[in-house]
């Protein structure tokens, strides 16, 4: 390194380039989002107030009248039922704040520092996510914690249930790279947030995640089975052990093979999105 | 050779308007330009090309030996850029900003935080250095915003109207900082719409206007082309001014566009173009005494930078008139622009 020298005369450094780079400007910009995140406590946790609150208002309001196919009529399968649903809904709705996060980085002028820096390109957007994919974490262990409280549990053994997390946590971070789009597209941070929000209610409605599908109009139906929020949802109640064992699986191929639908969706999303938002960024003017 | 800094045929649009409409500018190694303009002439725009932010419609630039255009990459490592609004992350401590700008130079993490220590307590900020910039001042948060400029001590570096809404106190301070820089082998273009801070700063200014280089030269030649020196001098008593404009007249410069002495009723003072400087002006000094005409004030006064500006542009400079200048050139566009005069912390225009 020259680093040293530099700081005394006017000279340049080399940089170093390459994935090393890549990687070591991401976790300096996560390392500034997650400060940001300890030091603006309230977000985190109205981001933990909301899924609580799903929870509890879907269990104990809704619980009792929507009837789990192949279940008995008690509540508590419904509360099964649910929960992967729950989960997986506060993994997407982090998308709003990456969304809100980059679009008032770019309104603050911050951006163009960066971007007048010999940084990688993407170091921006990957530090944001890599830091509301931590805070995901986070939201997700006091959320199961939550669950079990209410009644949850999974019922497939430690892997199963950590492979559910996993795939959970890719939905997530698959999500904040919309999110991270949504964010250089808009022209406010107000924008961004609403506009990262609103979305999110058809995507994640339109789903098998609160109820199944069955009694959907065929077109919602085929929405809802196909839609990259319901693998997952499938997926972790096949490894949570939360669907009850003559639960009619509908026959679209995602539903039949959720764990790999869901891998296949989430890893197609990052890629998609995450080329989008680069290039959007490196062309953003602000 | 080119220079330190080099643009040729500079274009850019946004739409309708031509922000850029053919800038060329060349900045020698160690040396300063002055980019003066008012509002929305293009001078943010300029320095956003020239830092790699955006990209020209037209036109050739080269900062530090590279090319912007085809290596923007490893421009931004000879840069350092100091931009309109202070870019520190609010939520960060002054010493956690300097450290990150320091690691996204590449530095290691021992080195940022080594160069952070040092440049805290270069800009004064050493004691506030771990709260957050939140709490900072606004003269504050722009030392640290050029503190993070200066982190890896670029060769070439950009400031964007670096003293824009600060009190006289910090830009005083800023200047200083500034000048120290230059004095140590940096190359700066600087923008400003203040026609004071090119005066001191600059070693060579351009005007913009309206995306376009309307002139360029020292602070002298512009001045020099606006037009002479003039005495300006102050009576005592009202019931001197004929016998002192009898004096002055005797010295005026005839010219088409001079009419003699000009007397000011009210504040008893009379303005006269001259050529001749200080040995003229100790002359007239005696030959007031010798009718015994008592003054309050006199001086020999060369145009200054707000002159130039409104001779060139046909308007003021926005914001803020040099002290000690008179309101003697109303804008002939603008009336009233010269009750107006307050500095001001502006908006500035994006």
């Amino acid at each position: 390194m020259t680093a040293t020298a530099q700081a005394a005369a006017p000279t340049a450094p080399s940089g170093r380039g390459g994935i090393s780079q890549s990687i070591t400007d991401s976790l300096v910009m996560a390392k500034r989002n997650l400060i940001r995140m300890v030091r603006i406590p309230e977000v985190v946790i109205f981001g933990l107030i909301q899924p609580i609150m799903f929870v509890v208002l879907f269990s104990y309001v809704f619980g009792g009248s929507i009837k789990v196919p192949g279940a008995g009529t008690d509540a508590g399968s419904y509360r099964e039922f649910l929960m992967a649903g729950i989960f997986a809904q506060t993994v997407t709705f982090a998308t709003a704040g990456a969304s809100a996060g980059i679009a008032e980085d770019m309104h603050k002028g911050l951006v163009d520092r960066f971007r007048s820096l010999p940084m990688t390109r993407g170091a921006v957007l990957t530090g944001r996510t890599i830091a509301d994919l931590v805070q995901t974490a986070l939201t997700l262990v006091v959320l199961a914690i939550v669950a079990a409280l209410v009644g949850w549990a999974p019922h497939d053994g430690l892997g199963d249930a950590l492979a559910g997390f996993g795939l959970l946590l890719l939905l997530g971070y698959a999500f904040t790279w919309i999110g991270a789009l949504i964010g250089l597209s808009v022209r406010t941070p107000e924008a961004a947030t609403s506009g990262g929000l609103i979305w999110l209610f058809p995507l994640t409605f339109i789903s098998v995640a609160f109820v199944p599908s069955q009694n959907m109009p065929a077109f919602l139906q085929h929405v809802a089975e196909w839609n990259p929020f319901s693998a997952t949802v499938v997926a972790c109640r096949e490894l949570f052990g939360n669907l009850p064992p003559t639960y009619p699986v509908p026959d679209a191929w995602p539903m039949q093979h959720p764990v790999w639908a869901s891998l296949i969706w989430s890893i197609a999303i990052v890629a998609v999105f995450r080329t989008l938002a680069v290039r959007k960024y490196r062309s953003a003017t602000a | 050779m080119p220079g330190a800094i080099y643009a040729e045929g500079l274009v850019k649009t946004f739409g309708e308007v031509r922000a850029l409409d053919g800038v060329d500018l060349d900045v020698p190694e160690s040396t300063v330009l002055g980019l003066l303009g008012p509002n929305g002439a293009g001078k943010t725009t300029a320095v956003r090309v020239l830092t790699t932010l955006l990209r020209p419609d037209a036109g050739k630039a080269v900062v530090a030996g590279v090319d912007v255009l085809k290596n923007p990459t490893a421009v931004r490592r000879s840069i350092g850029l100091s931009g309109q609004f202070a870019a520190v992350d609010e939520y960060l401590t002054g010493r956690e900003n300097l450290q990150m700008v320091g690691q996204l130079y590449q530095m290691s993490g021992r080195d940022a935080k080594k160069r952070a220590n040092e440049l805290l307590e270069r800009f004064n900020l050493a004691d506030a250095a771990d709260r957050t910039t939140k709490t900072y001042s606004g003269g504050m948060r722009r030392r640290l915003d050029l503190a993070a400029a200066l982190v890896v001590s670029p060769p070439v570096m950009f400031m964007d109207e670096p003293t824009t809404g600060l009190d006289p106190r910090n830009r005083q301070q800023l200047w200083e900082v500034i000048e120290e820089l230059v004095a140590g082998g940096t190359t700066l273009l600087l923008t400003t719409q203040y026609l004071e801070e090119a005066d001191r700063l600059a070693h060579d200014i351009a005007v913009v206007d309206h995306g376009k280089v309307i002139a360029r030269g020292t602070s002298d030649q512009l001045k020099a082309q606006t037009g002479g020196e003039r005495i300006e001098v102050v009576v005592h008593e009202r019931e001197h001014i004929p016998a002192a404009r009898e004096i002055l007249d005797t010295h005026a410069l005839r010219g088409p566009a001079c009419e003699g002495c000009t007397v000011e009723e009210h504040t008893r003072k009379l303005t006269v173009p001259v050529t001749g400087g200080a040995k003229l002006l100790a002359e007239v000094i005696r030959e007031l005494d010798a009718r015994g005409i008592e003054i309050d004030d006199i001086g020999l006064r060369r145009p200054t930078l707000d002159d130039v500006f409104i001779s060139l542009t046909g308007h003021a400079a926005e914001g803020e008139r040099e002290p000690g200048a008179t309101d003697e050139q109303p804008a002939p566009d603008r009336p009233g622009d010269a009750l107006q005069h307050q500095p001001e912390s502006e908006e500035a225009t994006k």
